[in-house]
């Protein structure tokens, strides 16, 4: 069986995705991408090729540690490797958001999955998975209980600042308030989609990719709400980046 | 990653010595008290000065040095203690705060101790009110006079009453000129600098225009360093026998096909301040995206097409109140438009720097009305021309290489 990957070295966490020739995942892998990517990067392909040994496969690699690896075939975005994997699962015209650890990305796509427009979020970590984790630190709570707490919540609150330490300020403003916790989880995600409806106008087919929505399904649920065309979740949001770079590895083979 | 080769300007080097001179004559009359300086604004009433004999420093120029040598974050906190916030130009954060400190690139550069002490203070705020801001602050330092044209900005029109009011203001400020001189003012003088720096502009434009070939012989980032003979010496003989040199150059690389940009498969424009600490880090990002970023607003501000040594204070008038960066969006709109098409350019990156809303263009929608007129995509870079706290090189790095693939995927 011929076999391509892709890796997507990100801020918080590296993904690799195993394909075969018919673009079907045989294989995949997440892990913290640490402070050594070529060692996360091995790894994270190691055990996406379940022991099989990867030399000489095509691959493809993406994220902010793309230029860091040696071992790869070409480096490519994280733009193009969502817009690739993204458009590979649902071949329409669309809007896909990706909502990543330390950056979040719009991307608009023609009905060919070209890429007609991109936005990343500014500099500040508002809107990203550093975000959630950054507030659930201060809220001493677990990551995994966020998404069950939000969808308790009974009324919304609103966390309006574009800074991260404003919202963090923001949030014991409104502890101080007697604002419960599953409220102020509830608002964290309500500002997270916030930020990305700032980016750009948002209102038709929207593909939503990365961890965030992958660990807090919430987010989908709360973009729904806001836009008047259809929210789609592919199976495996986090990996779509390296989806992509795969698909991108079996062009380069060709 | 690719390493490109680029065939390096070769006059480079006489633009270096040129500099020095420059720097080395103002030190030398400061300590011999040969010549009073008159420090003033990039876009200020040069050519009038320079008329008296005084010799001119910019402190735009020192804070652009602070900039390219990656001092000024060091400079900015300390003008921030004094009250200046880190929210305005940086180039006034990092020049006060150098000042403040007591320190100047000009001594690595060329062992000169002590920015010059100004004799006057000029400045004109057809380009923001930050030079005032910043000559006031001088003035008070060093009590000295200081002499200015206030000229309307977001002009939708250059209308001759503005005009006229400016001339105005440039005449009245002759006899104050004249005092700190301490030599009469000389019509004839003046015409001769304007008629100089007239030239100097056209020779400027020239060296700009040879960007219409293709491949395209010099980058935004190249003109970038070898504006600043027109900037701090027009009016002088000196800047126009180099750009004489330059653009032979330039001509000499057209007719041979050398390619600022080896390989060049894309056109870009620069919209905007440069990142001065960062010129080289995207230049070598672009030159290895194949991509040469060849035309800005920012080098063309140094072209004065006005300038008419027959009447000099009306046309130096029109000339500094018809700079890019004090009119409105709708004059703004049309000129990169016009010059997207004239240099054949694919795309359009827009420098929004953070403490600079003066010289930053994409905040009002321009950058999308653009796309829709022109067809063509654009690219927003976050950051500031001193403080490179406000810059991200990753983000940078995976935006500029988004924006090619995209560009490539469209072709």
């Amino acid at each position: 069986m011929r076999l391509y990957a892709g890796i997507d070295i990100g801020s918080c966490t590296t993904k690799a995705v195993v394909i075969d020739q018919e673009g079907n995942m045989v294989g995949s892998h997440v892990r913290r991408s640490g402070i050594n990517y070529q060692e996360a990067a091995r790894e994270a392909l190691d055990i996406a090729f379940g022991g099989r040994g990867w030399d000489g496969i095509a691959i493809i690699s993406t994220g902010y540690g793309r230029h860091s690896i040696d071992f790869v075939s070409e480096a490519k975005t994280e733009i193009a490797c969502h817009a690739r994997g993204g458009f590979a699962h649902v071949p329409q015209a669309m809007t896909l958001v990706d909502i990543g650890g330390q950056d979040s990305k719009v991307i608009k796509l023609d009905d060919q999955g070209h890429r007609i427009d991109f936005k990343m979020n500014r500099k500040c970590a508002a809107g990203t998975g550093t975000f959630i984790e950054e507030i659930a630190a201060k809220l001493d709570l677990p990551l995994d209980l966020l998404d069950g707490m939000a969808r308790k919540a009974q009324k919304r609150v609103k966390i309006g600042s574009y800074c991260t330490v404003f919202a963090s300020t923001e949030i014991l403003a409104l502890i101080r308030a007697g604002v419960s916790p599953e409220e102020l989880v509830r608002g964290m995600f309500e500002s997270v989609v916030d930020r990305v409806m700032e980016m750009v106008p948002i209102a038709d087919l929207v593909l939503l990719c990365g961890g965030v929505v992958q660990y807090n399904p919430i987010v989908a649920d709360i973009f729904k709400a806001r836009i008047s065309g259809e929210v789609i979740v592919p199976p495996h949001p986090q990996l779509t980046g390296a989806y992509g770079a795969a698909l991108f590895a079996r062009e380069l083979v060709g | 990653m690719e390493e490109i080769k680029r065939v390096e300007i070769k006059a480079a080097k006489q633009l270096r010595a040129l500099m020095a001179q420059y720097f080395l004559e103002m030190d030398e009359a400061v300590k011999t008290k040969s010549k009073k300086i008159a420090w003033c604004s990039s876009v200020g009433p040069a050519e009038l000065a320079q008329s008296f004999g005084f010799l001119l420093y910019y402190p735009e120029n020192h804070a652009a040095m602070l900039g390219a040598n990656r001092t000024a974050s060091d400079y900015i906190p300390i003008a921030n203690a004094h009250g200046y916030s880190p929210e305005i130009c940086s180039y006034l954060t990092s020049d006060i705060g150098a000042y403040l400190k007591g320190e100047t690139p000009l001594t690595k550069a060329y062992g000169i101790q002590k920015i010059p002490k100004p004799d006057v203070l000029l400045y004109n705020t057809n380009q923001c009110r930050e030079v005032y801001d910043w000559m006031s602050y001088y003035a008070r330092e060093f009590k000295v006079p200081i002499l200015g044209v206030n000229t309307p900005r977001t002009q939708r029109e250059v209308r001759e009453d503005v005009v006229k009011a400016a001339a105005a203001q440039l005449e009245e400020m002759v006899p104050a000129l004249e005092e700190v001189a301490g030599r009469p003012f000389d019509i004839d003088e003046f015409r001769q600098s304007l008629a100089i720096s007239l030239e100097c502009s056209q020779l400027w434009e020239a060296v700009l225009d040879t960007a219409l070939a293709r491949p395209c012989p010099i980058t935004f980032f190249d003109a970038c360093v070898h504006m600043g003979p027109a900037v701090v010496m027009r009016g002088r003989k000196e800047p126009n026998d180099y750009y004489r040199i330059l653009l032979a150059e330039l001509k000499e690389r057209v007719d041979q096909g050398i390619a600022a940009v080896p390989g060049e498969r894309h056109r870009f424009y620069w919209e905007g301040m440069p990142i001065w600490g960062k010129l080289r880090s995207l230049s070598e990002l672009f030159s290895r995206l194949k991509s040469c970023v060849m035309v800005s607003t920012y080098c063309n501000s140094w072209v004065f097409s006005d300038f008419d040594p027959k009447d000099p204070f009306q046309s130096m008038a029109r000339a500094y109140c018809s700079i890019f960066i004090g009119q409105d969006d709708t004059f703004k709109e049309n000129y990169i438009a016009d010059t997207v098409e004239r240099f054949g350019l694919d795309g359009i990156l827009y420098h929004d720097a953070k403490c600079c809303p003066n010289n930053t263009n994409n905040r009002y929608g321009m950058a999308n009305r653009l796309r829709e007129r022109l067809g063509i995509p654009y690219l927003v870079i976050n950051g500031d021309l001193n403080d490179l706290r406000c810059f991200s090189e990753e983000q940078t790095v995976t935006n500029g290489e988004a924006f090619v693939e995209q560009i490539e995927e469209l072709q």
